[in-house]
């Protein structure tokens, strides 16, 4: 018998890297690389074939901690990166990691053209409100009163909703999870990889240095009251009422993932100087 | 390569199977933890999870030996804990830079008090008696840890009020 | 000096009209028989602002020897109508012996024309194409201009033939042989007659540079359309997809140039093509490319800057972003094509040397070269293509391991027990974050290393002629550089001509030998500030008097004023 041998799937920990996070103790974002590792595990997955793309920011440090591929990029690019990459190398299991800034601000335009696209991907945003490696200042989910030194008694502005967002630019597949449950956390990112098209997992993840107060959305967040919906009217009306603690898949839909033009068979690039030659048409 | 994992079958087995889990679930975060403040420069904090990771690691040594499985269990199909994570496990969020031995025994025993309340839940329940008869010795194993970890915390100081000051701001990394 | 008939060697031809005239339609046929009938020839366009119905010119230039630049005046300006036509004057130079066509029916020829003292002549276009069912007078003007050059009748057949749809294809030759026999009574510009030629392309600067990439073994490219870089960016979506490649319109320039690093990163070259604007948003990332040792190639087609500048028309003043655009210490390749159809030897090359360095590369094409349609040769390309060095398997691996030549094995994707992370974060040789002193300092080296000793061979300038004095250029400089230093041999001085194709890495030696025995050099280039000539002074020590030609675009330099400078330059050395 020539059949080879099925190698058993890998544990989370062999998702991990040797490389130890520089977050503080106590972040939610080390529960995410748990949820991560978890996930990649339960999909029997080989870290060789995943690519773990990032931005700037605490939760863009993320790549290096696991024992996959890893592209940690300039402030706000992670999504084109990760298109580039997953549209070159379909075979590939790209996962995308960002924070409210770098995925909601300076990476805006690319979330909302990535949702739009619908490219096969896992984008898994770390929400903390607040800008963490630059010593805390309003993020665009930072709440309009929060003061900080760089805004003084807060921003005044009312905060980005990041799943209405993608929900209304065309992501497939939204879900709320809360660093908390690193279990429930691993489900939702398992789910979010299943399913076909942009799926896009908003992770509460409290930071513990800047917004110490957020240890108390522990006690907030909860299982939404009901099931997704592949509905995006219900959704958006979901999306638009809830308090931002609802934890779950919240929106599944079934639109067909971005599919690039495949050619059967591959012509020589020489072929293509035929259209520039000085020949007759039929000649 | 393949790894044989032995395949519990029977409600002893699967309780066996999920109380191994548990107990490494806890000497995987406490072994983390110890890594998060080693990066933080907490040795005495560091030191005091890999002494509970040991500890813990002990006893899922004994799971296993009293099974008889020579590597990890696969764990029963559907399996997931009523809480977040396994009642033995601390959570991420419960760490601080400038934490002191006495807050990670703290910890422990939070952790320790979950673990009795889960296996006397079990005990008293409907469950075939093999189990019942484990989980019944197992809430008494971890009643002991309740003490011996209350015994120690006498021993460690107790933090002042300030403990978590720190004179200097955060840093800016990127 | 008044040319006889069939004794030109080259002429240039205008052809003027409002939108809907179909000036364009009847300028690239025109260019198609001249190829056909064996001609070298050469088309830009000038128009208006509006995108439909403004003012616009086709100007061509054919010749009996190969040449991608502009003469020195317009020898035939023809107009189906004069409404704003005045507003190319500048770049419509006439002299007294050009001769300027007009329809009696569409009034005087505008003054700033008329006053250059070039011969006036008059063919109703309209009133003959009436006489034709579903005649155009684009086509009777299209015939006029045939006639005047000597094509012969049978070339402007074929290429109507072959390019206009079968509806309006008999109405066309009818026109087009109307307007011919028109020229009979007007004054002849004829060429000497040409043989066709094998091998020849009829090809934009811009296709040439997809053609070059995708031959060289590009299979990704993310762009967002910008003038003048949108031909490359249409061209390419068919012809990648034959190949086997993807291509993605992105929603930024910020966008493409990550796009292209992550498919890179993924094992698969990858380029993006821009113009000025698209290029600043576009270095950070570059940087990123550089510090990740990520294989890139963006091509620039400069346009006139700074900020939206004029997108339809060519500058060189986009060298010093090229170069020097990038904080940190950022070694990268730079390169220039030096004609039409070097756009695709360029391109080629630049993939090649970003492959096999692990190293952005920037290829600076302009808006003349890039919109320009002309016959060129076809270029010869090299038919392999450059592996890059791939890591496989091991226990120890190293993404960035300091090597001697300063390229270190990169890991694809998918490849077991090489996993790393591609960071822009400094970082050590297994590619960790590293804030160390002596890592940063390791890994600067290294990534200057490459470069340093990359050898471009002799394709890093062209080099021509002999001498004491030289012409210094690049780009699209270097076809008016190279007619002026023929007239000036024709004429028993001798000069050389050196036109850089690498500009980084700087090839300070080579430029030295090749500017062995020289005692003056004239620096050309088409920016204000001369970004080329401090350049040379800064990267490569100059040791001969040095003097600059330079002015901003949008109009192109003409061998004459090259060879003028020249002139001063001689008589003040005599």
């Amino acid at each position: 018998m020539n059949a080879p041998l099925q190698a058993a799937p890998l544990t989370a920990k062999e998702f991990k890297s040797d490389y130890k996070p520089v977050w503080c103790p106590g972040c939610g974002d080390y529960s995410v690389l748990a949820a991560v590792t978890k996930a990649l595990a339960n999909l029997a997955l080989r870290p060789e074939n995943v690519a773990v793309v990032s931005g700037i920011g605490c939760s863009s440090r993320i790549p290096a901690y696991t024992s996959c591929y890893g592209f940690h990029g300039v402030h706000g690019r992670s999504l084109p990166a990760a298109t580039g990459l997953k549209v070159a190398r379909p075979d590939l299991t790209v996962l995308v990691a960002s924070g409210d800034g770098d995925g909601y601000s300076i990476g805006g335009n690319h979330f909302l053209h990535a949702c739009r696209r619908n490219i096969d991907l896992t984008y898994i945003v770390m929400d903390n409100h607040v800008y963490g490696m630059t010593k805390g200042q309003p993020s665009p989910t930072t709440e309009p009163d929060w003061s900080s030194k760089l805004a003084p008694g807060g921003t005044g502005l009312r905060e980005f909703h990041p799943l209405v967002i993608a929900l209304a630019s065309g992501a497939n597949f939204i879900a709320r999870a809360f660093s908390g449950d690193p279990n429930g956390t691993a489900a939702l990112i398992e789910q979010a990889v299943r399913h076909p098209g942009f799926s896009f997992v908003e992770v509460l993840s409290p930071c513990v240095t800047f917004r110490p107060e957020q240890r108390a959305w522990k006690e907030r967040a909860r299982p939404a009251p009901v099931g997704p919906t592949d509905d995006p009217a219900r959704a958006a009306r979901r999306l638009m009422t809830d308090d931002g603690f609802n934890i779950g898949v919240l929106y599944q839909g079934k639109r067909a993932p971005y599919g690039v033009p495949v050619a059967a068979k591959h012509a020589a690039p020489e072929s293509l100087a035929a259209g520039f030659a000085l020949k007759e048409v039929g000649a | 390569m393949t790894r044989k994992r032995p395949q519990p079958k029977g409600a002893y087995a699967d309780f066996m199977a999920r109380a191994y889990a548990m107990e490494l679930e806890a000497v995987e975060r406490y072994a983390q933890f110890a890594e998060q403040l080693d990066s933080h420069n907490n040795r005495d904090v560091a030191e005091m999870f890999r002494k509970l990771s040991k500890v813990e690691a002990l006893h899922a040594k004994r799971i296993l030996e009293e099974m008889g499985w020579p590597s990890v269990p696969a764990l029963p199909v559907a399996f997931a804990w009523e809480t977040p994570e396994a009642p033995e496990t601390a959570p991420f969020e419960s760490l601080h830079y400038l934490m002191q031995p006495w807050h990670a025994l703290e910890i422990a025993l939070q952790c320790e008090v979950q673990a009795q309340r889960y296996f006397e839940e079990i005990a008293a329940g409907k469950a075939p008696k093999q189990v019942r008869e484990a989980a019944a010795e197992m809430a008494e194993e971890e009643r002991e840890h309740v003490k011996l970890i209350r015994d120690w915390m006498k021993k460690v100081p107790k933090p002042p009020a300030d403990w978590d000051r720190d004179p200097d701001p955060p840093r800016m990394s990127e | 000096m008044h040319d006889t008939a069939a004794s030109r060697d080259s002429v240039s031809l205008a052809l003027a009209g409002s939108g809907g005239a179909g000036v364009m339609t009847a300028g690239n046929l025109l260019l198609e028989a001249a190829a056909l009938a064996g001609y070298c020839a050469i088309m830009t366009r000038t128009s208006g602002p509006q995108i439909r119905g403004g003012e616009a010119a086709a100007m061509l230039r054919i010749a009996t020897f190969p040449t991608d630049g502009q003469d020195d005046r317009v020898d035939v300006l023809a107009a189906i109508d004069w409404q704003n036509v005045q507003r190319f004057a500048a770049e419509l130079p006439l002299a007294a012996g050009s001769v300027i066509l007009g329809d009696p029916e569409q009034g005087q020829v505008p003054e700033v024309f008329a006053r250059s003292g070039a011969q006036q002549a008059q063919v109703p276009l309209r009133k003959l194409a009436k006489g034709i069912a579903d005649g155009w007078p684009n086509m009777v003007a299209l015939g006029v201009l045939a006639g005047l050059v000597g094509l012969p009748a049978e070339a402007l057949e074929r290429a109507l033939r072959r390019s206009m749809k079968k509806k309006g294809l008999e109405a066309g030759l009818a026109a087009a042989k109307l307007g011919m026999a028109q020229a009979a009574g007007l004054p002849s510009y004829a060429l000497r007659p040409a043989q066709p030629r094998a091998g020849q392309w009829l090809v934009t600067g811009n296709e040439a540079a997809g053609y070059g990439a995708l031959h060289a073994g590009v299979r990704f490219v993310a762009a967002y359309p910008i003038t003048p870089a949108t031909e490359l960016l249409e061209w390419l979506p068919p012809a990648i997809v034959k190949v086997g490649g993807a291509m993605v319109q992105a929603e930024d320039e910020l966008a493409s140039i990550n796009m292209i690093l992550g498919a890179s990163y993924g094992g698969v070259p990858s380029l993006t093509a821009t113009s000025g604007p698209g290029l600043a948003l576009m270095t950070e990332s570059i940087g990123l490319g550089v510090a990740a040792e990520i294989p890139i190639v963006v091509v620039d087609v400069m346009r006139t800057g700074p900020s939206t500048g004029i997108a339809t028309k060519a500058e060189q003043a986009d060298l010093n972003i090229a170069l020097y655009g990038m904080h940190g210490d950022a070694p990268h390749v730079v390169l220039a094509p030096n004609s039409l159809a070097d756009c695709a030897n360029a391109t080629a090359w630049a993939v090649q040397i970003a492959e096999s360095l692990q190293v952005p590369a920037i290829v600076l094409s302009d808006q003349y070269f890039g919109q320009a349609r002309g016959v060129v040769e076809a270029p010869v390309l090299p038919q392999t293509i450059f592996p890059r060095n791939r890591a496989t398997g091991s226990d120890t691996y190293k993404r960035y391991a300091i090597t001697e030549s300063g390229v270190s094995p990169m890991a694809i994707p998918g490849t077991r027990g090489t996993t790393y992370t591609a960071d822009g974060l400094e970082h050590n040789e297994r590619g960790l974050p590293s804030s160390q002193a002596a890592d940063h300092l390791a890994q600067v080296e290294k990534r200057a290393r490459k470069l340093a000793q990359f050898d471009p061979g002799e394709d890093w300038a062209t080099v021509e002629g002999e001498g004491d004095t030289a012409i210094l250029t690049f780009g699209s400089c270097t076809g008016p550089a190279r007619e002026a230093l023929a007239r000036a041999r024709a004429d028993g001085a001798q000069a050389r001509l050196v036109s850089v194709r690498l500009l980084s890495p700087a090839q300070p030696e080579r430029l030295k030998r090749a500017l062995q025995g020289v005692k003056r050099v004239l620096v050309v280039e088409q920016n204000h500030g001369g970004q080329f000539l401090r350049y040379l002074r800064a990267d490569c020590e100059l040791q001969c008097e040095t003097h600059s030609l330079r002015r901003p675009g949008p109009l192109p330099f003409r061998p004459a004023e090259i060879l003028a400078a020249l002139g001063r330059l001689r008589r003040r050395a005599a």
